[in-house]
């Protein structure tokens, strides 16, 4: 007879135990109980990629609950949302939660990738781990532009149009793009059920698949320790990842819970006026705030340079510079080597101050509200 | 300094033409047109020139066919010959008969428009100006006061003197000039008066073309001023339901015995101003006490109306602040901002409905509205307790994490103070 349990740690035991004699967990024990984390000046920056992971969680959690009620029409689109928010409870902190999420999400993301690129932590033997965060990036990116016109308010109605113009512009498929991103020549009903279906279907599928890459690169080849550091020559202490690492993590988690309980009881996300197709653009149409310096640099170019039009040289401008980031493990010879590399380093800043002067004069210079 | 006057040069040149651009080109070998411009007199000279901003121009319709005359021929004596029907400027009192020539014939001027009117001139005889003209009254207006003469533009032209935002000043060159007036019996301030009025604001500020002008009211060819008993027709072509309420009120037989004029009585006629709730009532800028004193039913009736309207924008107020401050708040209320647009709707009926100077639908009305506004305002209040519960609960809520982020703080340093 089995003896009876005496505390809760014996029922972990005992729970523990009936788990092992069915599944071998052996294998994923040895690497929790290895898993260590260098501690160093800049480990602050390891926090973010997990915090990016906890927001992305916190999107999923809130996205399944919006999806109970949202209905993906321009008929009913806007009612679902203003139903969430003022008839379904708590709908309007799942709303708002998920709105200010995604946004953080992005904020942090945009933080642990140039924290990645500027301690070189993309150089050999970890170009596939930064190829597939790229990958990420552009996934997030591409959620945020798909949500942004599923409460099909006015703003993201002609912010969508905008955008899709834009897309619009890529060399050679450029019209055939809009085309299928629309579902037809204009922003309608039928672009809202392909954004829908492309942000709780497509977007998650390539996601889980790349994340779940991303996590197990990481995994294989830890984290990574910046050059200068290694150069020095003297042993990189370390922490173990559980507990130590994992508890500090989770006060980070907890402290932006309580940030987005804050930002959704006191700044609850907006919900706008009712798309109107026939109505003419409203002022002050902008995307959100990580596509601005973008947006602003279009505004900025010419209609024409030379023979090309001037929002098609934006656009592969932008594009090129994506390359660049994608392949940036691959160009940067000498952090491969374990060499200071200035001119990436300083690359790197002029693509920061670049993005955050233009966004700044997005909002703030004349016209830009 | 010369790229400075070089552009200044180009910048003067193209201001040229697109002045210029309005303007179409006169036609050659027309010996009117060339000796007259070629004259360079004060007294002849302008017409030929203006001739090219005239619509008629556009048609085809040159000099002679209103002046006669031989325009192919060089020769001033025989280009102005009477036997090839040269009339020279015409008499102020022939001018309506000389436009009526062709703008009375139907066949012909079906040629240019198959639906434009061809009973100006029987129509212009029926007005003040015609019968005077008639009489022999030569400064009265005629087809050429308000059209212009030689550059006579189409009444679409927005630069027309029949354009419906410049008739007023058409009309107000003779109407608004006192010397040039006198001796007629009327009155020289109505340019000044309609341009204080609502109906103006609404033409010029807002751009609705539609708002009446001199030319609505008065009609524009047959020009005359409607009487007493017209008057409320003459405002009825615009405001239908307020006449049909008024024709139902018993302000339609008293005023008919006291010979006042409908409308004007009280709005006035050239100078229709804003209206607002304090015109009915008792108070001091009410209209209704002009002639219903405190002890007559009138007076009860107006007090009561007024009370009906008071409460129900009272209560519209109310609610509008209150969804107003939880919409600032961040509070989600535009269904409640979308219904309580009925209570306006309301509010806007029951102030149509004062012209039936009946309590009771009024009342009705206000009621409808007090009752739709009241549930808005709760709304309103519910989401501003919606807000407070959400402030309480987050500052539990963070209470809460922040003793979990303490729990686990002290945990890190249990672990660290074990590990070291």
């Amino acid at each position: 007879m089995t003896p009876r349990p005496r505390s809760w740690r014996d029922l972990v035991r005992a729970a523990d135990a009936w788990v092992q004699e069915r599944v071998d967990l052996s294998g994923i024990r040895e690497v929790i109980r290895h898993k260590v984390v260098p501690v160093h000046r800049h480990t602050l920056w390891y926090y973010f990629g997990g915090m990016t992971l906890f927001l992305f969680g916190i999107q999923v959690c809130t996205g399944i609950l919006l999806l109970l009620y949202y209905r993906p029409s321009a008929e009913e689109a806007y009612e679902s949302v203003q139903f969430i928010m003022t008839e379904v409870q708590f709908g309007w902190l799942i709303r708002s939660i998920h709105s200010w999420s995604a946004n953080l999400m992005i904020a942090t993301l945009m933080i642990h990738l140039f924290s990645v690129y500027f301690l070189q932590a993309y150089r050999k033997p970890r170009e596939l781990t930064w190829v597939s965060g790229m990958f990420l990036f552009g996934l997030a990116l591409t959620f945020g532009f798909s949500g942004y016109l599923l409460p099909w308010n006015e703003l993201a109605y002609f912010a969508t149009k905008v955008g899709t113009d834009v897309a619009g512009q890529v060399p050679l498929v450029g019209p055939l793009l809009t085309r299928v991103l629309r579902g037809g020549e204009d922003v309608t009903g039928a672009t809202l059920s392909r954004f829908y279906g492309i942000h709780v279907a497509i977007l998650p599928a390539f996601t889980t698949a790349i994340l779940g890459v991303h996590l197990f690169l990481v995994q294989q080849q830890g984290m990574s320790v910046p050059p200068a550091i290694e150069r020095s020559g003297r042993p990189v202490p370390s922490m173990p990842f559980v507990p130590n690492f994992l508890l500090r993590d989770l006060v980070g988690w907890l402290s932006a819970l309580a940030v987005l309980g804050g930002l959704a009881a006191y700044f609850p996300w907006e919900l706008g006026v009712k798309a109107d197709p026939f109505a003419p653009a409203p002022a002050g149409i902008r995307p959100e705030w990580y596509f601005m310096y973008m947006f602003q640099t279009l505004k900025y170019l010419p209609a024409k340079i030379g023979p090309v039009d001037g929002e098609m040289v934006g656009v592969m401008g932008f594009g090129l510079g994506g390359l660049f980031l994608l392949l940036v493990p691959f160009l940067d010879r000498r952090s491969a080597r374990g060499e200071k590399s200035p001119l990436f380093f300083w690359i790197g800043v002029g693509i920061v101050t670049y993005m955050v002067v233009l966004s700044a004069l997005g909002y703030l210079a004349p016209g830009g509200k | 300094m010369r790229r400075v006057r070089l552009a200044v040069s180009a910048l003067a040149a193209l201001l040229l033409l697109a002045g210029g651009a309005a303007a179409q080109k006169l036609p050659e070998g027309n010996s009117c047109i060339e000796c007259h411009r070629a004259l360079g007199d004060p007294r002849v000279t302008p017409p030929a020139e203006k001739f090219a901003q005239d619509v008629h121009l556009a048609k085809g319709i040159l000099c002679q066919n209103c002046h006669g005359g031989d325009p192919a021929n060089s020769d001033m004596q025989g280009a102005m010959n009477p036997r090839k029907g040269f009339i020279g400027k015409p008499k102020h009192q022939a001018i309506p008969q000389l436009c009526g020539k062709c703008h009375s014939d139907a066949a012909y001027m079906k040629r240019f428009n198959p639906t434009i009117r061809v009973d100006q001139v029987q129509e212009y005889y029926t007005s003040v100006h015609g019968k005077l003209l008639r009489q022999g009254d030569q400064k009265v207006a005629t087809c050429i006061s308000c059209h212009s003469v030689h550059n006579i533009r189409a009444i679409k032209d927005q630069q027309a003197w029949t354009y419906p935002v410049k008739v007023v000043d058409t009309c107000g060159r003779c109407h608004g000039d006192a010397a040039y007036m006198k001796g007629y019996k009327v009155s020289t301030d109505v340019v000044e008066k309609y341009k204080r009025s609502v109906h103006y604001e609404a033409l010029t500020k807002k751009g609705d073309l539609s708002a009446p002008t001199c030319n609505v009211c008065h009609g524009n060819h047959g020009a005359t001023p409607p009487g007493v008993n017209s008057v409320a027709n003459v405002c009825g072509t615009c405001h239908s339901l307020t006449e049909e309420m008024f024709n139902k009120s018993p302000h339609k037989k008293a005023f008919a015995a006291m010979d006042l004029p409908a409308c004007v009585t009280c709005h006035s006629n050239h100078e229709v101003r804003k209206t607002s709730d304090d015109l009915v009532g008792t108070g001091e800028k009410a209209l209704c006490v002009n002639c219903h004193d405190p002890k007559s039913a009138g007076y009860q009736k107006a007090g009561a109306i007024r009370a009906s309207l008071d409460e129900l924008g009272g209560a519209l107020q109310r609610a509008a602040a209150i969804l107003t401050q939880a919409e600032k708040a961040g509070m989600e209320v535009s269904q409640a901002k979308f219904e309580l647009r009925g209570a306006a709707d309301n509010l806007l009926k029951a102030r149509a409905e004062v012209h039936l100077f009946d309590p009771a639908p009024v009342r009705k009305l206000a009621e409808e509205g007090v009752q739709i506004a009241n549930k808005m305002y709760a709304k309103g209040e519910q989401a501003l307790a919606d807000l407070r519960f959400r402030h309480r609960g987050l500052w539990i809520s963070v209470g809460i994490i922040l003793v979990a982020i303490l729990g686990l703080v002290l945990k890190i340093r249990e672990i660290d103070r074990r590990q070291a």
